[in-house]
């Protein structure tokens, strides 16, 4: 494991992920080639090569479409002995494997998959974000789930059996698959906070790691996860939406990597609650579920669940349209950070008013313009600099200049002020505390607050000085 | 009469002479002439790296000063070659240094560029002054810091859609506080972060700076500052454009723009808020160039507005968010328009917001001097490229991209074979041409029959039979590169004429049913080129027998012969080449010395060997001095 800046974030990269990205080559030689020595006996030991190495000839790696190219890219990168030129070649032959006229038999497959890692890339960022802002709610753990704490180790165990235990999950846990497909339709919610656990405590994460043994299916699963990540995100939301009681549950997963647990089965979860998923988001839920499927495959070589309803998209040639790979990537990444403003059928703006203890006047902003955290923060501490900068120079701090674009977070950080949101639930939040794109769903008005006034509600920061303590 | 003028004042009237194509010609008059011309020329244009070795171009050409290399095949880009296969910089770079020529520019598109050549590179030329990547990847930041610190008298540096590994962002500053000679700075590429500081006094210090191009990173206030620094722009590439309309900022930058006023090509707006754009509506009025092509943001009515603020447009790059109303905008403001880019703004999704022939018939009809085309579409009838052809029969590139390649005219239902055929037909000027859609042999019939200037052709998913490709091969005269994917082309078609490959560039042929021993008869027939067979499936080439189909086939005439530096570790290559028949130390027949020599012109121009190719014993008997003397007796006797 070892953490490598990618697109300007450090990511954490684990056994996991090596795995994942060799889903993408039918040589099981390659295995060896790219996890460092260490990793090998595990890897082999931890999963039959054998049905690994059949699986990708069955699909012929079709199951990655180009949109992933950037997801995969960014996993290789992590692998400290792939060189460039490795990796390139790698993504050569699987880009090329991906050969016209067996398309049609896997499309369905590969539109499946696609659609979700499409969004891969802002997943990544997002949750680095999240890692690596100074931003008050950012290191806070998942306040919210405290009061669900029985539940939540519950789940938490559903999480530990996923990272898994060396030796000892592994058969049960592909039955677990096996049997009991809804369960994989549970993890949903729990998996988009790995991401940003990783981010935020990497050495708890390596720990994790480093106990670190797993099937191949869940691998890969785990992979398809974590390219969903943003994906997920939103099926995460909107169950929030629907009911209250899951959503903080979900935080609380991700926040206790840490937790060991006792053996709770995936399918802790009540029957009841999947049937809401689905039903509140069952495009979500379709698209998933290959991922699903395909974890199983990776050890049961069997595809057929793969056909399961999916919109037919595109067969994707490779070379076809003809556009400069560059472009394509560029293009990805900036529609990305304007999805908000475009997916919805004409940029609706987002307005929403915004005040600060101290300032005489409110502000609007639309938070359909920024794409990050780190842009409001920069924007707001614009607008009500004169403020700040008041405050600044009478706390001593170095006034004199134009704000600087950290200097608002300093002063958050330094508990001067704290830019909390008021969500769909009136409840005030702390800002940061849930994906951006969720925050934008459920902001309904913003506050920049003494932090002294806000301590009642940053229960997060709260915790976060008892888990120092 | 000429020939009794001193040598410096022809070398003087041939420094007039800047066209590739006419200072061929003109080393062809004679040998005092031949020889004039090569110490002379300054600008040199290889089209294939490995076509020839830069030792012989240094040895025939020692006076260059600018060279321009392309090394991966075309298709490269659309990520049909290897990642490894080839287009290094680094040995011409080597061999260039070496021999201590005074190289000032260097110009590469597709090739692998090491840091350790870009560092070569800035150490042993001292006048270097310009530096322009085009599609490149294999280096970093740390290369550009390199470049950026030790080329004192850098005027250039232009990088476009380059795969930079490294997104460190401080090669910015390692241009030294004396460095004040820049003209273009393009790095709008790079992904990641620049030193802003380094980059506003980078600007500050560099009075004669025209052209300049930004990244993601680079903030709209920083933007601000820059403009007010250097108001002399002709050519912005803005990197973020995002900001609040009502915020001090906007008033600024539109203070700072309207300053501005020799602009005349706009790009970039990597990130945009759309509200902004009202900011630069004063400057559109005499843009020539405009490229939201990277701009997704822009869209809408705002990219309409904006458009029809710019009424001089020359060149248009957009994306297909722009509909076809969008383009009846276009069409109606934009007169002057010649060239004209349309984008999928999704290449691989469903395509729903892209455009239609509908677009492209309005503009037609708008803009008159519409000679330039790339246009990625939704759907296209016959019927309107009947009316393009019509309305437009100037067109030199036509590039049509139908996003599902082998779509029907979506009214009658019928093979696009007429309305390709309507464009051959009227534009007579056609030299670039990209076919789509449901197409027969038909199509290339017409394609021979009509267009007599085409130089490249890109087919895809097209055609029925082998005929296809012989109208073609027969048929255009001019042709230098062809490239061909997923078409029913087999060994009958490669076969029928492999001299024509000798007045070629190079061809491509991928998925096609060209088999092994197809290309090796090739090889074995012209010893001049080389044909080399991409596998992909694993199986080295060894293993396969003659009749089983290649997967990819790239050839391409050289002097060099095999390259050394095609992968080894994976047998996916082979080379083969006609001199399987005679050894390496074999001494040439004086046969062969006519046919190696003429394709010595390639460092020229290969334009050469194709339009001049009756010339070829002449240009042979002038290359080399002792040859020459004994062959101009006959070139006399002719």
């Amino acid at each position: 494991m070892s953490v490598i800046e990618f697109d300007g974030h450090n990511i954490t990269v684990s056994v996991k992920d090596v795995e994942a990205i060799l889903g993408l080559k039918n040589e099981s030689v390659d295995i060896h080639e790219v996890v460092s020595k260490e990793n090998v006996k595990e890897l082999d030991a931890n999963y039959n090569l054998n049905s690994f190495v059949n699986h990708v000839q069955i699909n012929r790696f079709r199951t990655f479409s180009p949109a992933n190219l950037k997801a995969v890219i960014g996993l290789l990168l992590l692998v400290p002995s792939l060189t460039l030129r490795r990796i390139r070649s790698y993504l050569e032959k699987f880009w090329v494997l991906m050969s016209p006229p067996l398309l049609g038999v896997e499309e369905e497959v590969q539109s499946n998959v696609s659609s979700p890692s499409v969004d891969c890339g802002l997943g990544l960022k997002e949750r680095n974000y999240l890692g690596l802002s100074d931003c008050s709610s950012v290191d806070s753990s998942g306040v919210s789930s405290l009061p669900d704490n029985n539940k939540n180790n519950l789940n938490l165990k559903a999480t530990e059996l996923r990272l898994g235990l060396p030796g000892s999950q592994s058969p049960a846990r592909e039955t677990e698959l096996c049997l009991l497909n809804s369960g994989k339709l549970d993890e949903k919610p729990l998996f988009p906070l790995l991401p940003s656990k990783d981010g935020i405590c990497p050495s708890s994460q390596k720990n994790v790691v480093a106990g670190n043994k797993r099937g191949f299916s869940d691998t890969m699963d785990g992979f398809s996860e974590v390219k969903g990540y943003a994906y997920a995100e939103k099926s995460w939301m909107f169950h929030d939406a629907g009911s209250d009681s899951e959503s903080p549950q979900t935080v609380g997963h991700g926040k206790y990597p840490g937790n060991s647990g006792a053996n709770v089965i995936l399918s802790a979860r009540s029957p009841g609650a999947q049937a809401s998923v689905k039903k509140d988001e069952p495009a979500n839920v379709l698209q998933k579920q290959p991922h699903a499927t395909n974890g199983i495959n990776l050890k049961q070589t069997d595809i057929s669940n793969n056909k399961s309803s999916a919109p037919a998209a595109k067969a994707q040639v490779v070379g076809w349209p003809p556009v400069r790979s560059f472009r394509t990537k560029t293009l990805a990444t900036s529609s990305k950070n304007n999805d908000e403003v475009d997916g919805k059928p004409g940029p609706a703006a987002l307005f929403v008013k915004v005040s600060m203890d101290g300032a005489p006047y409110l502000r609007k902003v639309d938070l359909t313009t920024y794409s990050t955290y780190r842009e409001l923060s920069s924007a707001l501490e614009k607008m009500f600099s004169c403020f700040t900068l008041g405050q600044c120079g009478s706390h001593g701090a170095a006034g004199k200049e134009i704000l600087s674009q950290s200097k608002l977070k300093d002063l958050l950080h330094g508990s001067e002020y704290v830019l909390t949101y008021k969500d769909k639930d009136g409840d005030w939040m702390l800002v940061g505390d849930v994906p951006w794109e969720m925050f934008v769903e459920t902001c309904k008005r913003l506050k920049i607050m003494k932090s002294s006034d806000a301590i009642g509600l940053a229960p997060r920061a709260t915790e976060k000085s008892k888990v120092i303590n | 009469m000429m020939n009794y003028f001193p040598d410096e004042v022809l070398e003087h009237v041939f420094d007039f002479i800047t066209c590739h194509k006419d200072r061929n010609s003109v080393s062809l008059v004679c040998k005092s002439w031949h020889r004039i011309e090569r110490y002379s020329r300054r600008r040199v244009f290889i089209g294939n790296c490995y076509s020839i070795s830069p030792e012989r171009l240094i040895a025939r050409f020692p006076g260059v000063k600018s060279l321009t290399l392309k090394g991966k095949p075309h298709f490269a880009d659309f990520n049909l070659v290897p990642y490894d296969w080839g287009g290094f910089v680094y040995p011409w770079i080597k061999v260039l240094a070496e021999t201590g020529i005074g190289l000032e520019e260097l110009r590469l598109k597709r090739m692998v560029v090491s840091d350790e050549s870009l560092e070569l590179l800035s150490k042993s030329f001292v006048n270097f002054q310009s530096l322009v990547l085009v599609s490149c990847d294999g280096f970093s930041a740390d290369g550009l810091a390199a470049i950026a610190a030790n080329c004192r008298f850098l005027r250039e540096l232009d990088l476009q859609e380059n795969e930079v590994d490294d997104h460190r962002g401080h090669w910015l500053s390692c241009f030294p506080e004396s460095c004040t000679s820049l003209v273009s700075l393009n790095f709008a590429c790079l992904k990641g972060e620049v030193n802003l500081g380094a980059l506003e006094r980078l600007v500050s210090r560099s009075p004669n700076l025209k052209s300049l191009r930004l990244n993601r990173s680079v903030p709209l206030d920083t933007l601000q500052k820059l403009l007010m620094r250097a108001p002399q722009l002709v050519d912005l590439g803005i990197g973020s454009y995002v900001h609040d309309p009502l915020s001090e900022a906007s008033n600024k930058l539109k203070h700072a723009i309207q300053r501005c006023k020799s602009i005349m090509s706009l790009s970039g707006f990597l990130e945009v808020a759309p509200r902004c754009m009202s900011a630069i509506y004063p400057i559109c009025g005499n843009l020539t160039t405009l490229n939201l092509s990277y701009a997704p943001g822009i869209h809408g009515n705002k990219l309409t507005k904006l458009i029809q603020h710019c009424r001089k447009l020359q060149r248009l790059w957009i994306l297909d968010c722009i509909g076809d109303k969008g383009l009846g905008v276009v069409a109606s403001t934009c007169k002057e328009l010649q060239e004209l880019r349309v984008f999928p703004s999704d290449p691989f999704g469903a395509g729903n917001d892209a455009v239609t022939e509908e677009g492209l018939v309005l503009v037609s009809a708008g803009c008159p001097k519409l000679n330039s085309l790339l246009y990625f579409c939704q759907q296209m009838t016959n019927a309107a490229l009947i009316t393009v052809a019509k309305n437009c029969p100037n067109f030199i590139r036509f590039r049509l991209c139908i996003l599902d390649p082998v779509r029907p005219d979506p009214v009658t239902n019928q093979p696009l074979d007429e309305g390709f055929g309507a464009i051959v037909q009227s534009c007579k000027q056609l030299k670039r041409l990209s076919l789509s859609g449901l197409l027969t042999d038909q199509v290339f019939l017409y394609i021979g029959m009509y267009a007599e200037q085409l130089e490249m052709l890109s087919i895809a998913f097209a055609a029925d039979s082998d005929k296809g490709m012989l109208y073609v091969l027969n048929g255009c005269k001019k042709l230098r590169k062809l490239e061909i994917r997923d078409c029913p082309f087999g060994n009958a078609a490669l076969l029928e004429d492999v001299g024509k490959y000798e007045t070629m560039r190079s061809l491509w042929m991928s998925s096609c049913e060209v088999t092994l021993g197809g290309c090796k008869t090739v090889a074995e027939n012209m010893p001049s080129l080389n044909v080399e067979i991409i596998n992909e499936s694993g199986q080295t080439v060894f293993n396969l027998d003659e009749g089983q189909k290649v997967d990819k086939m790239y050839l391409y005439r050289t002097l060099v012969g095999h390259r050394k530096d095609a992968p080894e570790s994976n047998q996916t290559y082979l080379k083969c080449r006609g001199d399987l028949t005679r050894s390496d130390h074999h001494e040439p027949s004086l046969n062969d010395m006519i046919k190696d020599m003429k394709l010595k012109n390639i460092s020229g121009d290969d334009d050469f060997i194709i339009s001049e190719s009756n010339n070829f014993k002449l240009q042979s008997q002038l290359f080399e001095k002792e040859e020459a003397e004994i062959m101009i007796l006959k070139w006399k006797r002719l």
